[in-house]
C-alpha cells in the first residue's frame, strides 16, 4: 500500500492584483515504502511549489486550490494546523534547496537538531544529545562538532548536517530538494551515497527534486517529470530512460552528456519555460517542443496511461502511444 | 553568546565606543558607591549659618553649597542614582515593549500588525516631552511614575527597528526550516528570530537610556521631578530659580555638566555598538578612503613626493 498518495494536487500564487498563477495543476503520483521518487524539470517548473504544498508550508501567497495529500489513510490538507505540526518531520522531513542556508548562524547545530528531537518526542536534553551524535555519526560528522555553530562547518558539511537533521525524528518520507546543487562533484557524490546509504538502511522514501538526470537514474525506482507545473511524464525510471514517450523527456535526456561519446555535441531545448502568467493555451510545452502538432496550441494534452505506471501527457500521433487510455 | 564576544572583539578596538564605556561606568561607579564617596549626607544641613547659604568652593566642600546649605557634591553623586536608575528601568521598559511589538508586527503581520505600526505611528509622532508632561501633571510626581512614563512613551523607535528587522529575518531559510521541523509560531519568535536582533537591540538600549536620563532631567528641569528625591534635572532647576541670580556657578554647571558626561558616554558607546551591528551602517572595509591604500614604508606618496620637488 501506499504510505504517501497525492492526488491531483493543484496550487496558485495569488498576485497583487488579484489574479492567480496556477503554479502547480493537477499533479498525482504515489510512493510505496522504501521506494524513491525523483522530481525532474526546468527551474520553475513547480517543483518545489508542490513539495511545499504537500507539507503545506507554502509562501503566504500561495495557496493549494485542489487535490489531496493522503499520508497512511489522512488527508493532510484537512488536519489542523497543529495536527500537521505533528507530520512536518515526524513522519514527512525535508531538505531544503541550498540547505546549507537553512542551519540558524547564531545557534549550536547540535542544539538544532536537539529542538527538532523535542518537539517530536518526549524525551529528555540527555537522549536526545546521544541521538544527535549518533546522526553526526551516520552522516560522517564527528560528535565534537555538535557545540560548534554553522560557520564553523563547510558547505557540505552543512548539507549533510541538515540531512542528519532530517533523519532526527525517523520520517517515513525525505524530501531532498535538489541536495546538491552548489556542491562540488565530490561532494554531491558523497552526499548521494549517503542518501542511498540511509534510504536501505532506514527503509525510507526519498523525494528526490533535482535537475540531474545522472543522480535520479542512480537513486530513483519511479520519476515525475514536470513541465509548467503540470506532469509530462511518470514512469518507472527504466522506463523513463529507456522508452520514453514525452518530447520534452527525450529532450531532456538529449541534453544529458553521454559517457560513451563524450565529444558529441549536447543538444538544447531552445527557449525558456512559459512565465506562470502567461501560459500557452495548449500544451505548456507546445512552443518548444520539435514535434508539435495543430491540437497541440489549441488543447492541452490529459494525462493518458500507456502502461500500466507510465503516464504521459501528449497528444497520441498515430501509431505511437497505441493503446493509450484516458487516466 | 557567541555573537556577543565577536562583538566585544570588535567593540574593544574602536576608542569611542571604549571612552564612552569607560565614561558611563565611571558614573554608575559612584553612583553604586555614592554612600562612601559622598563627603556629606546630602539632605542633611550641616551648620545653618547664613554665610553657608550658597558659599563657593573651598576645600571642605569642593564644589560649594547650595541655597540651603548642603554640600553640592554630595548631592551630585546622589543624583546620579535617580538619574540611572531612570534611565536603566525606563529603557529596559521601553526595549520590552518595543521589541515585543515589533516581534508580533513583524513576524505576524497582518491585521494585528498593521494595527500595532498605526499605534506606533500614532506614538511616534507626538512630541514625547509635553506629553510627559502633560500626563505627570495630571497623575502626579512620583519616581516611578516618571519612569512608567518614559518607558510607555519610549520605545515606538525600537519597535519600527526590530519590526523591520523581523521581516527580513523571517524570510530567511532557517525559518521555514524551522516551521518545517514543526516549530510553533512562538517558538520560531523567541528561539530564531529574537536571537538575531538582540544584538541590536542591546545597541539601541543604550541609547535610549541616554534618552531616558534627559528626558527625567528635562521633566524635573521642569519642576515635576519626584520631590522626594535630589536629580541632576532637580538641583539644575532649584539652580536656575535660587542660584542663577546670585552667579552661583558651582550649584548650576555641575549638573548639567554630569548629565551631558552620561548621556555623551552613552552614545558614543551606542553608537559604535550600532555601527558594528546594525547592517544598514556597515560598509565595507575598502570604503574608508584612510585604509584605501597603505604607504609602503619608507616610501612617500606620490603627490607628495612631487610637491616637494617643485
Amino acid at each position: 500500500m501506499a504510505i504517501l498518495e497525492v492526488r491531483n494536487l493543484s496550487v496558485n500564487y495569488l498576485t497583487d492584483e488579484g489574479t492567480a498563477l496556477r503554479a502547480v495543476e493537477g499533479v498525482s503520483f504515489s510512493l510505496e515504502q522504501g521506494r524513491s521518487l525523483g522530481l525532474v524539470g526546468e527551474s520553475g517548473c513547480g517543483k518545489t511549489t508542490a513539495m511545499l504544498g504537500i507539507l503545506r508550508l507554502l509562501p503566504a501567497e500561495g495557496r493549494i486550490v485542489s487535490g489531496e495529500v493522503v499520508y497512511d489513510g489522512v488527508d493532510l490538507l484537512h488536519v489542523s494546523e497543529s495536527e500537521m505540526r505533528e507530520y512536518r518531520w515526524g513522519r514527512i522531513s525535508i531538505v531544503f534547496q541550498g540547505a546549507m542556508n537553512a542551519l540558524n548562524p547564531v545557534r549550536r547545530v547540535g542544539d538544532q537538531i536537539v529542538e527538532a528531537i523535542m518537539l517530536h518526542e518526549s524525551v529528555d536534553k540527555r537522549t536526545a544529545r546521544g541521538r544527535v551524535d549518533e546522526l553526526l555519526g551516520m552522516v560522517g560528522i564527528t560528535s565534537e562538532r555538535a557545540s560548534q555553530y554553522p560557520h564553523q562547518y563547510s558547505g557540505g558539511m552543512r548539507q549533510r548536517a541538515m540531512i542528519a537533521m532530517a533523519l532526527a525524528c525517523t520520517p517515513n518520507i525525505l524530501i531532498a530538494d535538489e541536495p546538491t546543487t552548489a556542491l562540488d562533484v565530490m561532494i554531491q557524490a558523497q552526499i548521494l551515497d549517503l542518501l542511498q546509504k540511509l534510504q536501505k538502511e532506514l527503509d525510507l522514501c526519498i523525494v528526490l527534486v533535482t535537475h540531474d538526470l545522472g543522480v535520479v537514474a542512480e537513486i530513483c525506482d519511479d520519476v515525475l517529470v514536470m513541465y509548467g507545473g503540470k506532469t509530462a511524464e511518470y514512469a518507472s525510471a527504466d522506463i523513463i530512460y529507456n522508452e520514453s514517450l514525452h518530447p520534452y523527456t527525450q529532450r531532456l535526456l538529449e541534453a544529458f552528456p553521454d559517457v560513451e561519446n563524450p565529444a558529441s555535441t549536447l543538444a538544447s531545448i531552445p527557449g525558456y519555460p512559459p512565465p506562470l502568467d502567461a501560459l500557452p493555451p495548449g500544451c505548456r510545452f507546445e512552443p518548444r517542443c520539435h514535434r508539435r502538432k495543430d491540437i497541440c496550441a489549441v488543447k492541452s494534452p490529459p494525462l493518458l496511461a500507456v502502461n500500466s505506471g507510465h503516464y504521459v501527457a501528449c497528444h497520441p500521433d498515430k501509431g505511437r502511444l497505441n493503446g493509450a487510455t484516458n487516466r | 553568546m557567541q555573537q556577543l564576544r565577536e562583538i566585544w572583539r570588535t567593540f574593544r578596538r574602536r576608542p569611542m565606543g571604549i571612552v564612552g564605556a569607560l565614561m558611563l561606568f565611571s558614573v554608575v561607579f559612584v553612583a553604586i558607591f555614592a554612600p562612601w564617596l559622598a563627603p556629606y549626607d546630602p539632605d542633611v544641613k550641616i551648620d545653618i549659618d547664613p554665610e553657608d547659604l550658597l558659599a563657593p568652593p573651598d576645600v571642605e566642600h569642593l564644589l560649594g553649597r547650595d541655597d540651603a546649605g548642603k554640600d553640592v557634591l554630595s548631592q551630585l553623586i546622589y543624583g546620579a542614582r535617580v538619574s540611572l536608575t531612570v534611565g536603566f528601568v525606563a529603557s529596559f521598559m521601553s526595549m520590552f515593549i518595543g521589541t515585543t511589538v515589533g516581534l508580533i508586527a513583524g513576524y505576524i503581520g497582518g491585521r494585528i500588525g498593521n494595527a500595532l505600526m498605526r499605534l506606533t505611528d500614532f506614538l511616534l509622532v507626538i512630541p514625547d516631552l509635553p506629553l510627559m508632561l502633560v500626563i505627570i501633571s495630571i497623575w502626579g510626581r512620583g519616581l516611578w511614575k516618571i519612569i512608567f512614563v518614559i518607558g510607555m512613551l519610549g520605545w515606538t523607535y525600537n519597535a519600527r527597528l526590530v519590526r523591520s528587522q523581523v521581516l527580513s529575518i523571517r524570510e530567511r531559510q532557517f525559518v521555514l526550516r524551522a516551521r518545517a521541523i514543526g516549530a510553533g509560531s512562538l517558538r520560531i519568535i523567541l528561539r530564531h528570530i529574537f536571537p538575531q536582533v538582540l544584538p541590536l537591540i542591546l545597541a539601541q538600549a543604550v541609547l535610549s537610556v541616554s534618552g531616558a536620563i534627559i528626558a527625567e532631567s528635562s521633566l524635573s528641569f521642569l519642576g515635576l521631578g519626584d520631590p522626594t528625591l535630589v536629580s541632576w534635572g532637580m538641583m539644575l532647576n532649584f539652580a536656575f530659580e535660587r542660584a542663577i541670580s546670585r552667579m552661583a556657578w558651582w550649584f548650576l554647571l555641575p549638573p548639567g555638566f554630569a548629565i551631558v558626561w552620561v548621556s555623551v558616554g552613552l552614545i558614543m558607546m551606542g553608537t559604535t555598538l550600532e555601527e558594528i551591528v546594525n547592517p544598514r551602517l556597515r560598509t565595507h572595509h575598502l570604503f574608508d578612503p584612510r585604509h584605501m591604500v597603505a604607504l609602503i614604508a619608507g616610501v612617500r606618496p606620490r603627490a607628495e613626493a612631487e610637491g616637494a620637488m617643485e
